[in-house]
């Protein structure tokens, strides 16, 4: 809706009129003080924001893993009741999935798309603010059920009906669930546009689509997957809503409702979202692991190919969570051969990532340890899911700890290492110093190590019969030993995660003494290694003009006449120095925030008290038109007006980077 | 492909802020276009909502009316008929306005408004009557997936009856101007796809009959 | 191709006022010719169950098609803005209606 006024902000003309709309809340500028974290739109100060949200929400569903884990190290676990045993474990389904993995991935897409393809900032930096800000009042939302809602949903983080109605989930748990996943798919779905946008349109001269980098590239499939995967779920929470708000029938199989109907549009989502999770840890080890094997990724087109291969095939699979479900036998033919066939663009990557690192110079730092972890731990997770791509024998696996084992591997082992991995990478670009690398390896192999003992084991539970969501089982079952063996190893990766946060607090405390990390600690291969550590406000003093891929990799090295490779230049002499000054950056507003702020309470009030709806429509309706109202270059700001780049050569390029004028709120309409 | 597009760049001028972009092509159009590709997923979702439970009555006797017994397909008709024609006026309003033709891009955009108002306004009939004949929202699944469906649709287009009527008043206090002429066809783009889901639904599911 | 397009773009050549007329009034008759077969008697091929839904299904397609190429202008603008949408469209199309056949729903 911000789109009906936007444009108007850029006439300078009448910018005294309309630059504080309602006088309420005076134009922010730059600093560092916590007026800026909230009104920033930087995509690095976001990303960053994403990511220490997300790791807290990591430890919340840490703590409710343990929880279950706790409850069933023995026969006959106390600890917890049925009832707030299902809460837990649902609530940490949802927590792990929405409220830590997609928005660790948001961090790193936000963080490192622009600096990838060499642009300064995204294409619209506010409503990059607002999905932040709308996703963590959604995630705040969700949980805040615990308190308000009478306790957590308890319907499984897939809340198949009828166990999602009110006749069996009386509390208002699923009430939160639905608006909360809602609200934070709104925020997931203007982040998609937005950085789609980016990629297409932002990128620095002679950067082509095939010479990105293969992370930009699995990111970017990740944003089409959301934009498109996002409005089914949205479907399916809204009609799940009306029933238990306001006594639809979608559901209600006594009043001729089809509960299938939930399923085939929850995994039309689901099996899309399984590739939003893995793909951008994907990318990051595509990413890792040349630059440790200190030779290119093998195979760079198959690489990105098998990435959009995935993106299509992902949508033709999803009825394999249901062939138990009685959807008939040529559903359930079709979908086990579709399934087995996107086995097949998976087993291309990890190809490619053995074959990067066949005869390379392997370099085993705490990033490339997880990388490889990523890799083998991924493997046996896809070998597992091959088995279960088999009907016959998902028959007997559906439902059991089998199956809970299966999507640990893919999603711990090949997601959340991945990502961890990313943070050792990352972490000297985005803070200036290195994380400890003893300690660093210290957290790599207790949580590998721990992680296998945790879910390993349930390999073993699934097909001795054990079902997954039960609260307890009793003894004699031969169930004993192997979920003991699994609660210690939830103990050992709880370890391994305090050793991580010691080791950012540490690495933190000693950085001043240690020598700065420079542009390019790792002798990497990609742009944001050519501008200083941390990344200065604006990116690239000067926008680079690309001329191959691994652009920043041939800058320092070239070929001599016998094809070795020999050093070229030196980092110093080829690397910014971010000393630019006056480069035109957007200005930061206060208004995303308060457009998130309503949805919260619009939520709330559809449980409660729809006054509240109205309050929380009127503080989005006036988040909207203020944002509208507002332009989006502060006219007081002390810089200099228009494409001033310091440097008259590359006017063109700044032109293109500096942030997009008309921030259209794609997502409005769901609001 | 970036190579042809690329070369557009340069040469490219639109008038707005596109000629920085890698594609040559307007940020805001594009994500646009993006939305609109994601928003057939959400109406698709709906619809398939729909037609699956299209025949489905409830138990007991109050639940048994479902839509399709009480259509009206006449009114529909009229009040469809309106919805494209406010197609029409949202274009004219467009083409006004890259003229630099400032009182007609008004004029076009109240009508386009004002039609839309009209297809709100038959809807909320429509539905006050299809209560009155028995067909409440808690009755049965096709009546639930109904008024949820063209509900959807009448909210999507309500908002762009708002954001059509911001548009007219900006005009009206000039700050409207001839260079703004993308941001009259990014709404235009919007409300050309309500009416186009409508033209769909209009067909799939007053049209097609039932037995 | 890459000339067509520029050209195409920088020339901006969108339909004159007449012809967006133009095409609104075929839609317009396509939208009378669906009315008609509501009612069934007014032309006897409609009186055919699967006649009707076929040519209504057709008239629904053109019209669909006029209102994004013309009023949206895909056919004069960048094909990217076609393929984005027709890319959510044409999935949306075969997810949904393979869900719907698992619902055995053509039957
Ligand atoms: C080689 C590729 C893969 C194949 C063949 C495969 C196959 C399957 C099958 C058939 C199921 C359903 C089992 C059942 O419920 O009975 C399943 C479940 C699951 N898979 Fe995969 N999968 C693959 C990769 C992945 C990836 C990459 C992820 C996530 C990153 C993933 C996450 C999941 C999840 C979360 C579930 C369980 C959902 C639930 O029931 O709660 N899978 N997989
Ligand atoms: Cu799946």
């Amino acid at each position: 809706m911000a789109v009906t006024e936007d444009p108007l902000a850029l006439t300078t003309g009448d910018a005294a009129i309309v630059e504080r709309p309602l006088g309420v809340l005076t134009r922010p500028q730059g600093g560092n003080g916590w007026r800026d974290w909230l009104s920033t739109v930087d995509h690095k100060k976001i990303g960053i924001m994403y990511g220490v949200a997300a790791m807290f929400f990591f430890i919340v569903g840490g703590i409710e893993a343990l929880l279950i884990r706790v409850q069933l190290a023995a026969p006959n676990g106390s600890v917890l009741s049925a009832d707030i045993y299902n809460q837990v474990f649902t609530m940490h389904g949802v927590t792990m999935i929405f409220l830590f993995i997609m928005p660790l991935a948001a961090a790193f897409a936000n963080y490192l798309i622009p600096l990838q393809i060499g642009a300064r900032d995204v294409a619209f930096p506010r409503l990059n603010a607002l999905s932040f800000w709308v996703w963590i009042g959604g995630a705040i939302f969700l949980n805040s059920s615990w308190i308000v809602g009478g306790g957590g949903a308890d319907c499984g983080w897939f809340c198949y009906s009828p166990n999602s109605g009110l006749a069996f989930s009386p509390s208002h748990g699923v009430d939160f669930y639905a608006i909360g996943l809602l609200i934070t798919g709104i925020a997931s779905l203007v982040s998609s546009a937005n950085l789609i946008v980016t990629v297409l349109n932002m990128r620095a001269p002679g950067m082509t689509l095939f010479r990105m980098p293969v992370l930009t590239w699995m990111l970017l499939v990740t944003q089409f997957l959301l934009l498109f995967a996002l409005p089914v779920i949205t479907v399916a929470l809204f009609l799940l809503l009306f029933d238990r708000l306001f006594g639809a029938q979608f559901f209600n199989p006594e009043m001729g409702a089809d509960p299938l109907l939930w399923q085939h549009l929850f995994w039309i989502f689901g099996h899309p979202e399984v590739y939003i999770i893995i793909l951008p840890s994907f990318g990051i080890i595509s990413e890792i692991i040349p630059t440790f094997s200190r030779k290119p990724i093998f195979g760079y087109s198959f690489m990105v190919f098998s990435g959009i291969a995935i993106g299509f095939m992902g949508w033709g699979v999803w009825a394999h969570h249901m062939f138990v479900s009685g959807i008939g036998p040529l559903s359930v033919w079709a979908f086990s051969m579709s399934t087995m066939f996107i086995a097949v663009p998976t087993g291309v990557k990890i190809l490619n990532w053995l074959a990067t690192m066949w005869g390379g110079k392997l370099r085993f730092t705490t990033a490339m340890l997880f990388a490889v972890g990523t890799v083998a731990m991924f493997t046996i997770g896809g070998l597992s899911g091959v088995t279960h791509a088999l009907a016959p024998a998902d028959t007997q696996q559906t439902d059991t700890y089998y199956i809970i084992a299966h999507f640990h591997y893919v999603i711990f082992g090949g997601g959340v290492l991945g990502l961890m991995g990313g943070m050792y990478f990352w972490w000297p670009k985005v803070f200036g110093h290195m994380l400890n690398e003893t300690w660093g390896k210290l957290h790599f192999w207790t949580m590998l190590i721990g992680f296998n003992l945790t879910f390993g084991p349930m390999h073993i539970l699934g097909l001795q019969g054990m079902s997954r969501r039960i609260d307890t089982y009793s003894p004699g079952f031969g169930f004993e030993f192997w979920n003991l063996v699994a609660s210690i190893g939830s103990f050992v990766i709880a370890l391994s995660v305090i050793f991580f946060f010691f080791n950012v607090w540490k690495s933190r405390r000693d950085a001043p003494n240690l020598p700065a990390p420079g542009p390019d600690p790792w002798d990497a291969r990609s742009l944001e290694w050519m501008i200083p550590s941390p990344t200065p406000e604006h990116n690239f003093d000067e926008i680079p003009v690309i001329e191959s891929d691994d652009e920043w990799w041939h800058r320092k090295y070239g070929y001599d006449e016998n094809h070795n490779v020999v050093r070229v230049a030196t980092v110093e002499e080829v690397a910014q120095d971010g000393s630019a000054t006056g480069v035109h950056l957007p200005a930061p507003s206060f208004w995303p925030l308060v457009l998130a702020a309503g949805l919260p309470l619009i939520g709330y009030g559809l449980i409660f008290n729809l006054w509240l709806c109205v309050l929380g429509g009127l503080l989005t309706g006036l988040g909207m038109y203020a944002w509208a109202l507002e332009p989006v270059d502060d006219p007081d700001a002390d810089h200099d007006h228009g494409h001033d780049d310091h440097h008259d050569d590359d006017d063109d390029d700044t032109e293109g980077a500096e942030a997009e004028m008309a921030d259209v709120s794609a997502g409005d309409e769901e609001a | 492909m970036a190579t042809a597009t690329d070369a557009a760049v340069d040469t490219a001028d639109h008038g707005h802020d596109d000629h920085g972009t890698s594609t040559g092509i307007s940020n805001t159009k594009l994500a646009m276009w993006g939305f609109l590709g994601s928003e057939c997923l959400l109406f698709g979702g709906l619809i398939s909502t729909y037609l699956l439970y299209k025949t489905r009555r409830g138990p007991g006797p109050e639940n048994t009316v479902i839509p399709t017994d009480v259509f009206d397909i006449p009114f529909t008709s009229v009040s469809s008929f309106v919805l494209l024609m406010s197609s029409l006026t949202m274009v004219l309003a467009l083409s006004a306005i890259t003229r630099g033709d400032h009182p007609a891009t008004r004029a076009w955009l109240l009508t386009t408004a004002m039609l839309g108002g009209i297809f709100i306004g038959g809807q909320v009939y429509e539905f006050t009557s299809f209560i009155r004949e028995g067909v409440g929202y808690t009755h049965n699944p096709a009546s639930s997936a109904f008024y949820t469906l063209t509900g959807f649709h009448g909210v999507h287009v309500s908002l762009g009856i708002v954001m059509l009527m911001s548009l007219f008043v900006a005009s009206k206090q000039g700050k409207l101007r001839q260079e703004h002429s993308e941001t009259v066809e990014i709404v235009g783009l919007y409300w050309h796809f309500v009416d186009v889901v409508w033209i769909f639904i209009f067909t799939v599911i007053y049209l097609i009959p039932v037995d | 191709m890459a000339e067509t397009t520029l050209v195409e773009e920088q020339a901006h050549d969108h339909p004159s006022d007449w012809a967006y007329v133009k095409i609104a009034l075929l839609l317009a008759a396509i939208t009378a010719v669906e009315v008609l077969t509501y009612f069934e008697s007014a032309i006897t091929v409609f009186e055919n169950n699967s006649v009707t839904i076929a040519s209504l299904m057709v008239m629904m397609v053109v019209k669909f098609y006029m209102v994004a190429m013309y009023f949206m202008h895909l056919k004069h603008d960048n094909p990217l803005f076609t393929r984005l949408f027709a890319g959510g469209l044409a999935l949306a199309v075969a997810v949904y209606v393979i869900a719907l056949s698992a619902f055995e729903f053509w039957a």
